[in-house]
């Protein structure tokens, strides 16, 4: 029994840890506010194999310059923080790994379509007043909870949450809004992230606001102005494929379904 | 500023460019009813516009074109720029060139379908 310890214990004592690799890390240094041009803070750090472009960003801010700003929260793609261009791609920082970029120089810089505020935090304001103008909730006179109605739940089969479940996974990072060619010259166009938002509730079986939400999005600088590119949906950090909600909301306004 | 829903505007973007193209289409097959470059000689171009239901479908196929190009050149516009007097401006000036193009155009064809040449 003390052998087979021994031999374990050995074992560990000889795992080969990942080689620690340095590499450059650009980041892109702005203050809108104070009137400064944008320019790049070049850094040399050391990596590991399971090392975030997030770690990497908040070991600058801890050992080498503090001042650099970056939004981010959960660190593990769940709050949509930390959206930033890295290597010219919008990405979240915590959800992307220093090794799979597979170069020794990182360039992070602030989302396009998105106002900066300082360094690579950006501001959300359009694109949470287009979220909101969509009414992202269920809309319905009796509700769940409302009492001596006798609804106790409202049911749906398995068939009728695989309508929208893929588009519920949103974390409103705002990737797919950096990546839309649109957005980039149509500072009034909704958005791929409200018009997935929209589609998520009206494909709903328990949401009774379909009609409200498709006269909202249907207007000069609503889902018309959609090109159909799909960088949305290739870049969504959680599987969301905007671009079909796009088209799916489409063949509503089409008449192409009820 | 809104003269009809987005979505009514392009079901008549979509239909207007279907309709173009089956007309283009047969515009085009017209040509093989001949040598192409015979088909295209001053008095055979005359003697279409003189046929009235080619006249007709030529004057069906510039408000087709009329109605879908100008409806775009307004979507491009509208991307490049915003602002409720610039869109009301554009609007109102791809209506109006619209119909400046398509009353010139028939002009030409029910001038020539007349024999007015």
């Amino acid at each position: 029994m003390s052998n087979i310890s021994q031999e374990i214990s050995q074992e560990k004592s000889e795992t080969v840890l990942s080689p620690s690799k340095s590499i450059k890390l650009r980041i892109s240094r702005s203050n809108p506010e104070a009137g400064t041009e944008e320019k790049f803070d070049e850094f040399v750090i050391p990596v590991e194999k399971y090392t975030t472009v997030l770690d990497a960003i908040l070991n600058v801010k801890s050992h080498l310059d503090h001042s650099v700003a970056v939004r981010y929260s959960c660190r593990q793609a769940s709050c949509g923080s930390c959206g930033m261009k890295i290597n010219g791609k919008p990405k979240l920082a915590c959800f992307t790994k220093v090794s799979e970029l597979d170069t020794d120089t990182i360039t992070v810089e602030p989302m396009d379509n998105f106002p900066i505020v300082r360094d690579l935090a950006v501001n959300f304001t359009r694109m949470f007043n287009n979220h909101k103008k969509v009414m992202p909730y269920v809309v319905r006179d009796d509700s769940e909870i409302t009492p001596g109605t006798g609804v106790k739940e409202i049911l749906q089969t398995p068939e009728d949450v695989d309508k929208y479940i893929q588009f519920s996974s949103c974390i409103k990072c705002g990737l797919c809004n950096s990546a839309c060619p649109t957005m980039a010259m149509d500072t009034s166009f909704v958005g791929p992230q409200a018009l997935a938002q929209a589609y998520r509730y009206i494909a709903d079986t328990r949401d009774k606001g379909k009609n409200n939400r498709l006269k909202i999005i249907d207007e000069s600088h609503g889902i018309w102005r959609c090109h159909f590119a799909g960088s949305c949906s290739q870049v969504c950090p959680k599987g969301v494929d905007p671009a079909m909600g796009i088209q799916l909301l489409r063949s509503y306004l089409l008449g192409l379904r009820d | 500023m809104m003269l009809m829903r987005e979505s009514i505007v392009m079901k008549i973007h979509y239909g207007t460019a279907i309709g173009a193209v089956f007309l283009t289409v047969i515009h085009i097959l017209m040509r093989m009813t001949q040598d192409f470059h015979e088909s295209l000689e001053y008095e055979n171009v005359i003697a279409n516009y003189e046929m009235i239901g080619y006249a007709i479908m030529l004057e069906l196929l510039l408000i087709l074109i009329s109605v879908h190009g100008f409806n775009g050149l307004r979507i491009i516009l509208l991307e490049m720029r915003q602002g409720p007097t610039y869109e009301k401006a554009i609007t109102y000036g791809c209506i109006a060139s619209m119909a400046v193009l398509i009353a010139y155009g028939s002009r030409t064809i029910i001038m020539t379908s007349m024999g007015m040449t």
